[in-house]
């Protein structure tokens, strides 16, 4: 037992072998917030929020990017660290221009979490002046990236590197003119990128944010309802953002299967169509000159009726003949067969799974 | 080891892409068989280009060098299969030398799968459309079984032979039953008990008890006036089946046509009837995935104007037609009536697919759901079959009026015929117009230059599509999709289907390219300056 267990704020507390001080913390009850660590990529330690003091140990320690050894006595909660923790996150805050009123991460901000929690209320250090600031980049149709609220954390370069694979995204320059860059520093577009908007939905701040949904709603003033994609046939579960009746961003849902938290570009930003103008609004029958009139539904369901009975009575059922459809629910599958076999009385009944 | 036959993952299922691509840089070795060179070979140990429509042939060549160097899963396929002897027999016939002068590999490289998939174990099988749109769908289908099943692959998990469906719940319409040979829950329309049960359930004197029409002799029905009345709900064939000519020709033909969808489409305009319907997010319900889940759909919206739910309005004209139905919910047709009737469904109730979902077959509401079929080679149906495959060539094959493969599928930031994706906004600026992508060597022997106007052939039409030079796509093939209207590649496919699924030939048709006549070389210079 011994070699598995080590002293946690004073508690003795189980680890695996291997594991960082980060997981063994969170799996033991004891939160440590995090600005940088991206569950299934390696850590990188970069945003040292995590800093932890370790008994014996010359400096504070990254909890995401240290491993746990036998014995070894953590303390996630002393003045050391916090004042340690909040120092980092007033530096962070003077390296760009985070203005929450202006911020579309504004309630969805690990740094404003952070920035809140330690009751800072003025900027320790000078802001980064405007001038050495990287222009906003949003030429693409999806994703707007704001240098100015980037804390170079990195989870998107380890997001598009690790977990999606895209290999769009990645570290440019040093130093203090370091910047997240897609294509040897080109606009999103212009890159390897796929828009599958991986990097958005991990973006700690306001740096990558939904160019779709700005403006539409506050994430205090959304509701999120978990569904189905409505794209391929892989299942991904998706958050759908809903302010008044409206979906203004999906994003994905974490650790749920299939996706474990991935979508597609389709999945992620394809969603809109359903408010298009162009949708059918009321039932249409045709005109004998050959146009569309809008009809009743009472009228349009007679005229369907009545024409299947007829043909059923002068050419029998078997003259009938629906198809399915493979992007509709399985109810609607169900409730079809069983009107063509059950009422109509055909099995002349398929979908496109063979075309 | 995972070995992927005719799947373009990275366009078509992005999200499974990634996890192939995970597993990749975790250590798992990766084969891409496909004509193109698709972006998952950029992690591949091995891509192999076999020409389009060869897949038995090359998989019969693994399969002989697995069997003549002794390397296959003895153990497996004696305890587990039946049929060895005759397909030891029929790939005996495919020495990697014939195996590769049909499928344009090495034998080599043919030799070089075999001994990488007997290396590794169990090694992975996905395949998509590239393997199932043949004349020969259900035999390169069959075939991928064989070579799985002589690995000893199938019933483990990261084995197995998993197709990637393309749509959302195309797995689920066939599980309800939306197929003419069979009930909810694959229960035969012509096996009198299953017949009995559904006859009793649904309260109603009798049931049809022969098999009904497929999709493509329906669509053929209308025009010999076999079929007077055709019910579309969601689907808009006018760009999506092959030759669009013809398909309109039979549309145009329908006595009664009823269009049940959520927008106007191409196939809308030659109905009698337009029913609007309520679409994903206007709906409670279940969608399906490939590896058989069944997951939750929700209301987030209200459908426009007086659009209804799909359900309701099958419910309404059955009603109108003598028979009033209970279900008054997706809840309720699923609880009461699917899993009460497919005993495969039996345990999936909506109460319990509250998170991730259940993999059927769920038989109780206390079984967890199931993961991998045919677990550790106990197949469903008792032993698994290896069955002797000949290879045969594509209905059409290339010749000295249309020289060169056409191709189809999808790409990445469009769906089917644009009808959601085309409305969502943005999607339209990645990817604003069709294009014929061809090889350097094809554009250069016609002195057509990337982005060019061009004109595609094939004995049933012609588009003018722009075309883009690229080194994904071999010599001798040109590779289209089906999303823009006007540059449709189907156009131009091949409406010959396999005789067991009827699933059309989209891989495979004989085209040519040229030149616009409108734009002649000369005029072409002329823009440019």
């Amino acid at each position: 037992m011994e070699d598995t267990l080590f002293i946690l704020n004073g508690k003795e507390t189980p680890f695996k072998p291997g594991q960082m001080i980060l997981e063994a913390a969170r799996n033991g009850g004891i939160e440590i917030p995090t600005l940088c660590y991206l569950k299934g990529a390696a850590p990188t330690g970069a945003c040292r929020i995590c800093l932890v003091e370790v008994k014996g140990a010359r400096s504070l320690m990254a909890a995401c990017s240290t491993p746990v050894s036998p014995g070894m006595e953590v303390f996630t909660d002393t003045e050391q660290v916090h004042k340690a923790r909040k120092l980092n996150v007033e530096l962070l805050l003077a390296a760009g221009r985070h203005n929450c009123l202006m911020c579309e991460a504004n309630g969805n901000c690990r740094l404003q979490d952070l920035a809140y929690f330690y009751k800072i209320t003025k900027l320790q250090f000078p802001e980064k002046e405007l001038s050495d600031i990287y222009p906003v980049e949003d030429e693409n149709p999806f994703i707007v990236r704001d240098f100015s609220r980037c804390i170079l954390c990195g989870r998107c370069v380890q997001a598009c590197n690790e977990l999606v694979v895209n290999r769009a995204i990645s570290q440019g320059y040093r130093g203090s003119e370091s910047k997240i860059v897609t294509g040897g520093d080109q606009p999103y577009n212009n890159s390897e990128c796929v828009f599958c908007g991986q990097c958005v939905e991990v973006c700690p701040t306001g740096a990558l944010t939904e160019k779709k949904a700005r403006g539409l709603g506050r994430a205090w003033e959304t509701q999120k309802i978990r569904t189905t994609c409505p794209y391929c046939g892989v299942g991904c579960q998706q958050w759908l953002h809903i302010k008044d009746g409206r979906i203004v961003k999906v994003t994905a849902v974490e650790d749920a299967q299939p996706n474990q938290g991935r979508l597609c570009v389709k999945g992620r930003f394809a969603y809109d169509f359903i408010y298009s103008e162009d949708r059918l609004k009321t039932p249409l029958i045709r005109e004998a000159e050959g146009g569309f009139r809008e009809a009743s539904w009472d009228e349009a369901l007679d005229l369907v009726a009545e024409k299947f009975k007829e043909i059923i009575k002068k050419n029998g059922p078997d003259a009938i003949a629906g198809v399915s459809c493979a992007r509709s629910i399985n109810e609607d599958s169900y409730q079809m067969q069983k009107l063509f076999r059950a009422v109509i009385g055909t099995n002349n009944i398929d979908h496109c799974a063979r075309t | 080891m995972i070995l992927i036959v005719g799947s373009n993952m990275t366009e078509a299922h992005p999200v499974a892409a990634t996890f192939v691509k995970d597993a990749v840089l975790g250590g798992a070795q990766l084969i891409v068989v496909d004509p193109r060179r698709t972006d998952l070979v950029d992690f591949a140990n091995l891509h192999v280009p076999i020409k389009v429509g060869s897949d038995v042939a090359f998989i019969n060549g693994v399969m002989n060098v697995l069997i003549s160097e002794n390397l296959y899963d003895k153990k497996y396929v004696e305890s587990c299969t039946i049929g060895f002897e005759e397909l030891r027999q029929k790939v005996m016939e495919y020495p990697p030398e014939r195996a590769a002068a049909i499928s344009g590999v090495s034998a080599e490289m043919i030799r070089e799968v075999a001994r990488r998939l007997a290396s590794v174990k169990p090694a992975m099988l996905m395949y998509t459309l590239g393997i199932t749109e043949h004349v020969c769908g259900v035999n390169n289908v069959m075939s991928c079984a064989n070579l799985q099943m002589l690995l000893g692959n199938v019933g483990f998990e990261c084995g197995g032979v998993n197709p990637l469906r393309g749509q959302n719940n195309v797995q689920g319409a066939c599980d309800m039953g939306a197929l003419p040979n069979v009930f909810p829950g694959y229960q035969r329309v012509d096996n009198e008990q299953a017949r009995e049960k559904f006859r009793k359930a649904w309260k109603v004197k009798s049931l049809p008890d022969k098999p009904g029409l497929m999709m493509p002799t329906m669509m053929e029905g209308l025009t010999t006036g076999k079929i007077k009345g055709f019910y579309v709900f969601g689907e808009n064939l006018a760009n999506t089946e092959p030759d669009i000519h013809h398909v309109e020709h039979c549309l145009q033909s329908a006595e009664f046509l009823v269009c049940q969808d959520i927008f106007p489409t191409e196939t809308t305009r030659f109905a009698h009837v337009i029913l609007p319907a309520a679409a994903w997010s206007e709906n409670d319900g279940t969608f399906t995935s490939s590896e058989r889940r069944v997951n939750r759909v929700r209301t987030a919206s209200v459908p426009p104007g007086e659009a209804k739910p799909n359900w309701w309005i099958f419910k309404e004209i059955a009603g109108r037609m003598g028979h009033k139905w209970k279900s008054a919910n997706a809840r309720e047709i699923w609880d009461n009536e699917v899993s009460v009737l497919a005993p495969s469904l039996a345990g999936i109730k909506y109460s319990r697919l509250e998170n991730d979902g259940l993999q059927w077959p769920a038989p109780s509401e206390d079984h967890p759901g199931t993961a991998t079929l045919h677990k550790d080679g106990c197949f469903t149906c008792g032993l698994g079959v290896l069955k002797a495959i000949d290879w045969i060539p594509p209905a059409e094959v290339p010749d000295e009026d249309y020289p060169l493969v056409l191709s189809t599928g999808r790409r990445l930031y469009h769906y089917h015929t644009r009808t959601q994706t085309g409305r969502s906004s943005g999607i339209n600026e990645l990817l604003p117009e069709e294009t014929a992508d061809i090889s350097a060597a094809d554009a250069e022997a016609k002195g057509i230059v990337d982005g060019e106007m061009i004109s595609v052939k094939s004995r049933r039409g012609e588009v003018a599509v722009k075309a883009r030079i690229t080194r994904q796509v071999p010599q001798g093939l040109v590779w289209m999709a089906f999303h823009f209207r006007e540059a449709c590649a189907n156009w131009l496919t091949n409406p010959v289907y396999d005789p067991v699924t009827q699933t059309a030939e989209y891989k495979a048709c004989a085209v040519r390219i040229d030149k616009l006549k409108a734009m002649t070389l000369a005029e072409n210079e002329c823009n440019e300056v």
